[in-house]
């Protein structure tokens, strides 16, 4: 089951840098749906079968890898953008940015103490890269899309690492958790199509009227 | 009893976005606002009802000290907007009262919390909750309020729940079963991993700092404050962070149980300075009257930060701030609204004689200013009094010395903007509105508790503060 969590959390890393050097928004989202669907997978690689996980699994699979891809990929054709044009930090500068902060967070995780049934496995290292590179992504692009994107990038890090902790987290609060990101991602989306309605385009570069 | 303080708000909600009649649907508020406040007195009144060890969701001394601030805070805001959603017709109501609903809900949830879980999906869902708030007058410049307020507010609660997982990362090694139950993790404390819990506060005080609007993480709030409604402002400024903050002070008592209470000062008291800083800089010339009142709310968590850091007497006067606080921003956002709805405006160049237009709402924002900066002999000259009595008596001179001079700037700064609105004679004679009794009675009222507080602490309240500041000093 360890060599299955490994080949995920593999994928998971190569998916970062996917999204991180594609101006195609269509695939960035299939690549961050098909990232939530691995994660989907991880609690039951990570924990085995038993009721908890394969709840956990089906609410992240339907959250992450189905209805919210699938929320904003609608988004997009209602709007008709395709493509990314111009971030503001250029694609290939983002991709080092990327491999620089995964090889950071690989470095990082070796320092921490952790639990002898964690050492040298992916789980952390991956985590902390999945969380910097949506932030990457949430900085470095300006179409609002792109940035919820970026969100729910960083989310899958955090959820990578709690994944580790389910035993700790009770059912409850996992699907509040799952539910606070599906309502957010929902209200991010009603406010896109406001700013696309009123802007007649998504770029938050339009958003800077308010300023000191 | 706690179940139905966060049920029934949740239950009226639903009511609301199926009830047909406007009118009906504003009461609303005020009556979950009563409904809360009457059950908020009963299980104050009950003296047994402490938090069960285990339970996920009870009372100690701080949630009742922080469902004293909010309840009434929300009932106030709540009558205001009766008469608020009457004048704004043409912007209906059919979305901002059952959202103010549930933002009840969720903070009382988040208030009442005895898991970290349940405190981070309390906190997450205020964000969402609120996001509709503040999109209320839907323009453009409200829309990127919202985004930002929803960007910034979700990445930040993001990583107040990495913080949680490293907090709970902390007691995996120690053989113990990891729980996110507040008892337990207190209990629990000295045998938790030092490098994955300074690790947890850190993001724990990032995440709810943001939330909280402690400098440098405060971009959303001039923005968010800035454009929505004068209620959802003094909802925000006096509810939201002192909740944001509640969960600050979670992170807080773990470390003391712990025996780490120093490395968290030390965090609250830098950022706590920044975040002074940072407010007296921007206030200065700060032409936007709203924006001046989320600079001043910035400065006031950077208070609480100092109050906390400081420890001992200081942390009992920052609880007393955090009441003080709650009350003048409720009094300073209602009034400023009534300010800028009648002159269409909120700018300093098109706004004018405030209290020759409107006195009473004109009048309670200039005397707002007085107690939001500390004048005696307002209630929160006594709490930054008693604060720096702590710095001084920690003998922190150049902390002291800092706050003195950051407190004395924002006066100065608040001052001139403050009086350019109120004093003189109003450039456009033409108003759009007149001062109503519903939305003058509750500011009045909040300034009069303000008012009261600084020449009278109650026992029981004193006694509760008491017992708060207890529970943040307790070390291993």
């Amino acid at each position: 089951m360890y060599g299955l969590s490994n080949l995920c959390l593999l994928l998971v890393i190569l998916l970062n840098f996917f999204t991180l050097g594609s101006s195609r928004l269509a695939a960035c989202i299939r690549a961050v749906a098909l990232q939530g669907a691995l994660l989907a997978l991880l609690p039951i690689t990570a924990h085995g079968f038993s009721a908890h996980t394969l709840v956990l699994a089906t609410g992240a699979l339907l959250l992450k890898g189905i209805f919210i891809p699938w929320l904003l990929l609608r988004a997009i054709r209602e709007v008709r953008i395709r493509r990314e044009v111009e971030p503001l930090i250029g694609y290939v500068p983002t991709l080092i940015l990327g491999a620089l902060v995964t090889a950071a967070s690989f470095i990082f995780a070796d320092f921490l103490p952790l639990m002898a049934q964690h050492q040298g496995g992916l789980f952390i290292p991956t985590s902390l890269a999945t969380l910097f590179a949506g932030f990457l992504l949430l900085m470095t692009r300006r179409k609002a899309i792109t940035q919820v994107l970026g969100y729910l990038m960083l989310e899958n890090g955090i959820f990578i690492f709690g994944i580790l902790l389910s035993e700790a987290m009770p059912m409850m609060v996992e699907a509040g958790v799952l539910l606070d990101l599906l309502v957010g991602v929902f209200v991010m989306g009603i406010v896109m199509n406001q700013i696309n309605r009123e802007f007649s385009t998504l770029n938050t570069e339009r958003l800077s009227a308010l300023k000191e | 009893m706690l179940a139905l303080l966060i049920l029934f708000p949740l239950v009226l909600a639903l009511f609301a976005s199926f009830t047909p009649w406007y009118q009906g649907r504003s009461w609303l508020l005020p009556l979950a606002g009563t409904i809360h406040l009457i059950l908020v007195v009963m299980l104050l009144a009950e003296p047994g009802s402490a938090a069960e060890p285990g339970a996920w969701i009870g009372l100690d001394a701080l949630a009742r000290l922080l469902l004293l601030v909010t309840s009434p805070l929300y009932l106030g805001c709540a009558l205001y907007a009766v008469d608020y959603l009457n004048l704004r017709r043409d912007r209906g109501n059919r979305v901002i009262v059952p959202c103010l609903l549930v933002f009840l809900s969720t903070m009382t949830l988040a208030i009442v919390s005895r898991h970290l879980g349940v405190l981070w999906v309390g906190v997450e869902t205020t964000t969402i909750a609120s996001a509709p708030l503040i999109y209320y007058n839907r323009n453009r410049l409200s829309i990127e309020a919202t985004w930002k307020y929803l960007l910034i507010g979700s990445v930040g609660i993001a990583l107040a729940m990495l913080g949680i997982l490293f907090v709970a990362y902390s007691a995996l090694g120690s053989g113990i079963p990891i729980s996110l139950q507040l008892d337990k993790l207190l209990a629990d404390g000295p045998t938790l991993a030092r490098p994955w819990l300074h690790a947890g506060f850190v993001f724990l005080l990032v995440g709810f700092g943001t939330k909280m609007g402690l400098a440098p993480l405060h971009t959303w709030k001039p923005d968010a404050y800035g454009e929505a409604p004068g209620m959802v402002g003094a909802l925000l400024a006096g509810g939201l962070t002192s909740v944001a903050f509640l969960a600050v002070l979670r992170g807080v008592q773990i470390m003391g149980a712990a025996g780490d209470l120093a490395m968290a000062r030390q965090a609250l008291l830098g950022m706590g300075l920044l975040s002074l800083l940072v407010a007296a800089v921007f206030m200065v010339r700060q032409p936007d009257i709203k924006r001046m009142l989320a600079y001043s709310s910035v400065e006031h968590m950077g208070i609480l930060a100092i109050g906390v850091g400081i420890g001992g007497l200081a942390t009992f006067g920052a609880l007393l701030h955090l009441v003080n606080n709650a009350l003048a921003k409720g009094c300073l956002f209602l009034s400023a609204g009534n300010i800028q709805r009648a002159f269409a405006s909120k700018h300093l160049s098109e706004v004018r004689g405030a209290i020759s237009a409107l006195p009473l709402s004109g009048g309670l924002f200039l005397a707002g200013f007085l107690a939001v900066t500390g004048s005696p002999p307002f209630g929160l000259f006594l709490s930054e009094f008693t604060i720096l009595r702590g710095i001084f008596g920690a003998e922190q001179m150049w902390v002291g010395a800092l706050f003195l001079i950051l407190l004395a700037t924002v006066f100065i700064g608040m001052g001139a903007t403050v009086l350019s609105v109120t004093q003189g004679e109003p450039t456009d004679p033409e108003l759009h509105f007149k001062d109503r009794f519903l939305l003058v009675a509750p500011p009045l009222v909040m300034l009069l508790a303000v008012l009261l507080l600084g020449v009278f602490i109650p026992a029981p309240l004193r006694d509760l503060l008491q017992q708060a500041a207890l529970l943040l000093e307790v070390e291993p």
